[in-house]
């Protein structure tokens, strides 16, 4: 199937698609909407048929990056390159892109089948060519036999998977995803967040996913892009951002911390009588806020004393939240094994991992 | 009549959002209901009636003849009232033409601010509402020497007072277009279709097009509506149309007006019809 794609790339070139995705590099990118800096000269190189997620808080200027690359949004200042080309004088429906967006965005008077196969009609592909094309790719979503049913009888995650199939059959040079999962219930969005990383996988096309949410990120990115208030604060694998988070709002934002008060020494920090490396940038000796992994955390004979506050189930573990004797709440993440009672008096101890650290609050 | 027709159009807009409306008090009971719409049907209907009665009397002798309807049929009648023919046809043209204007100039204005300028929306709305606050007579001393320009350049030919009309139906066509492109995701849809590589054109015409054709055609049939009843700015400006032949024959045979006069209600009430039942056929289809 991928190959019969691979010979018949529909792309404006005449040359058959290559076996992987265009790059696509974004360098000193600047946007602002009346006043309010969206992207503040922003970077970003995406290698062929590699999965980057920008992942960030909403107005971080995520999706406004992903609408410059497909040409939906202008950019004041800097380059975007797709496969080296520049492309500011290309508009959107020239820049052979597939996007999949938030919103349902199928085409209400058109058939499932008329969806996927609208743009390759854009790209003048014979009739019954163009059928056999729309057909394998909505096969490859699992969605075949809906062909013949409009948008309106389908359901949330189906809209999307039509959406996805209708991004994907024209093999575009690059997929961009802007948060296609968050109209989705929880079941649906894993489901359909890993069939995603399957067919990107599957077509090496290079894809750019925008997200808040971290989870989802890390599960299905080669690469996460962490920004903030229109600026990347780290780009690294999933694993790099959660094992060595490059500065405190990074570390705070991917995956979760407890938030705990402690003295920072010669650039180590010193909590409940434990020494740990200090992760990420330098910060003046004093007071901070060190951000601990509830995995880093650990229920033991003894050490910190505190009181079971709850503990949750959560199928391969359970997570238990300890009120230790400071009064600071910690979330800590053990084997099943152990069933803590509320109001149960235990000890914790700290693994010794290095940690990232917030300044204190401004004392009000 | 094109009050009547704007009125139906509200209806029918009303009953697509009728579900995110704030219900203001209870529901009227199916008796009260039933009574209110018999009242006002009756209103509607007693001088219809009597106008198809009318059409059957034998002059004042007291007794019942269809001479008047099959008279129509005559030859002689087709020379008498070759003047209304003519006129019915202008109506017609006039009808075309201000529906052309419609479709032409106020629905891809419309679509444009709804894209691309959404800040002027109020600006575009408060300019299509005015003219429904200007009075006929009003308009056409306005008119008068624009459309001695308009006579000087174009001629005199009955057609371009569809220009005059085409600024009378703009409340009732903007309405009937903005609450279609209310309802559907326009950004949403012609980003997609953008992304897939179809131009600004083809965005129009094979994406949004098909999925505003409900307040298209309502837009047009209350053109339409609007314009087959329109008599004083025909009159005022010495054209003929069919209400002002309408007026010239009910001198000479009233029986013929009367009978012209139903067959035009006749038309615009289907017109009405088929808006009615575009607006309620749509939102199962739309529902998701």
């Amino acid at each position: 199937m991928t190959a019969t794609f691979n010979l018949t790339g529909p792309t404006p070139t005449a040359s058959p698609a290559p076996p992987t995705g265009a790059t696509v590099q974004l360098s000193a990118v600047v946007k602002a909407f009346a006043g309010h800096t969206a992207l503040n000269s922003i970077d970003l190189d995406v290698a062929p048929g590699e999965l980057v997620a920008l992942l960030g808080p909403s107005g971080c200027g995520k999706t406004t990056a992903l609408r410059s690359i497909s040409g939906l949004e202008s950019i004041d200042s800097g380059r975007i390159l797709i496969d080296g080309a520049d492309v500011a004088d290309t508009p959107t429906n020239k820049r052979d892109i597939g996007m999949v967006f938030q919103a349902y965005s199928l085409f209400p008077h058109m058939t499932v089948l008329e969806n996927v196969e609208f743009g390759l009609k854009m790209r003048k592909v014979a009739a019954a060519r163009r059928r056999e094309r729309a057909l394998e790719t909505l096969d490859m979503v699992g969605l075949t036999k809906h062909r013949d049913r409009f948008a309106h009888q389908l359901s949330g995650g189906q809209q999307q998977r039509v959406a996805l199939a209708r991004a994907l059959v024209t093999r575009p040079r690059v997929l961009l995803l802007d948060e296609p999962l968050s109209a989705l219930d929880a079941k649906v969005r894993v489901q359909l967040r890993e069939e995603i990383r399957r067919l990107q996988t599957e077509l090496g096309i290079t894809t750019v996913f925008v997200t808040h949410d971290q989870e989802e990120a890390l599960a299905v990115a080669d690469r996460v892009a962490v920004m903030r208030d229109g600026r990347i604060e780290q780009i690294g694998t999933p694993e790099e951002l959660y094992a060595t988070p490059a500065n405190a709002f990074v570390a705070d934002f991917v995956g979760l911390s407890n938030r705990m008060p402690a003295e920072l020494l010669d650039g180590q920090v010193h909590l409940h009588g434990c020494t740990l490396n200090l992760l990420g940038d330098p910060m003046p000796d004093g007071p901070v806020i060190a951000l601990v992994r509830p995995e880093d955390i650990a229920l033991a004979a003894d050490g910190i004393a505190g009181t079971v506050i709850s503990s949750s189930f959560l199928g391969s573990l359970r997570r238990t939240r300890v009120r230790l004797d400071d009064g600071t709440v910690v979330a800590i993440q053990h084997e099943v094994e152990l069933h803590p009672l509320p109001g149960a008096s235990v000890s914790v101890r700290l693994k010794g991992t290095p940690v990232s650290a917030l300044p204190p609050k401004p004392k009000k | 009549m094109g009050v009547l027709g704007a009125a139906g159009s509200h209806l029918a807009v009303a009953k697509v959002s009728a579900n995110q409306a704030v219900r203001i008090g209870a529901e009227p009971s199916t008796l009260a209901r039933r009574l209110i719409l018999g009242i006002i049907g009756g209103i509607f209907l007693i001088p219809v009636i009597a106008m198809i009665e009318f059409t059957f009397r034998n002059g004042l002798a007291g007794d019942y003849t269809t001479s008047h309807w099959t008279g129509l049929f005559s030859e002689d009648s087709a020379r008498t009232y070759r003047g209304l023919y003519q006129a019915i046809e202008n109506s017609l043209v006039l009808a075309a033409v201000t529906v052309g204007i419609v479709l032409v100039l106020l629905l891809p204005t419309m679509v444009l601010v709804h894209m691309q300028f959404p800040r002027l929306k109020r600006t575009l709305e408060f300019i299509c509402i005015i003219p429904i606050t200007v009075p006929a007579i009003v308009l056409v001393v306005g008119l008068a020497p624009v459309y001695s320009v308009v006579v000087h350049v174009l001629g005199g030919s009955t057609w371009t007072l569809a220009f005059a009309y085409g600024i009378t139906v703009l409340p009732y066509a903007y309405r009937a277009i903005q609450s279609n492109l209310d309802a559907i995701p326009v950004k949403t849809l012609s980003e997609a279709a953008s992304t897939l590589g179809a131009g600004w054109m083809t965005v129009l015409w094979k994406i949004l097009l098909p999925n505003l054709r409900r307040g298209v055609l309502a837009a047009s049939f209350i053109s339409i509506a609007v314009v087959l009843g329109e008599f004083t700015i025909a009159s005022l400006l010495n054209r003929r149309n069919l209400q002002t032949a309408l007026l010239q024959v009910s001198q000479s045979d009233p029986w013929v007006a009367v009978i012209f006069a139903l067959a035009a209600l006749a038309l615009a009430f289907i017109l009405l019809l088929i808006i009615g039942r575009l607006g309620s056929a749509t939102p199962s289809r739309r529902k998701s």
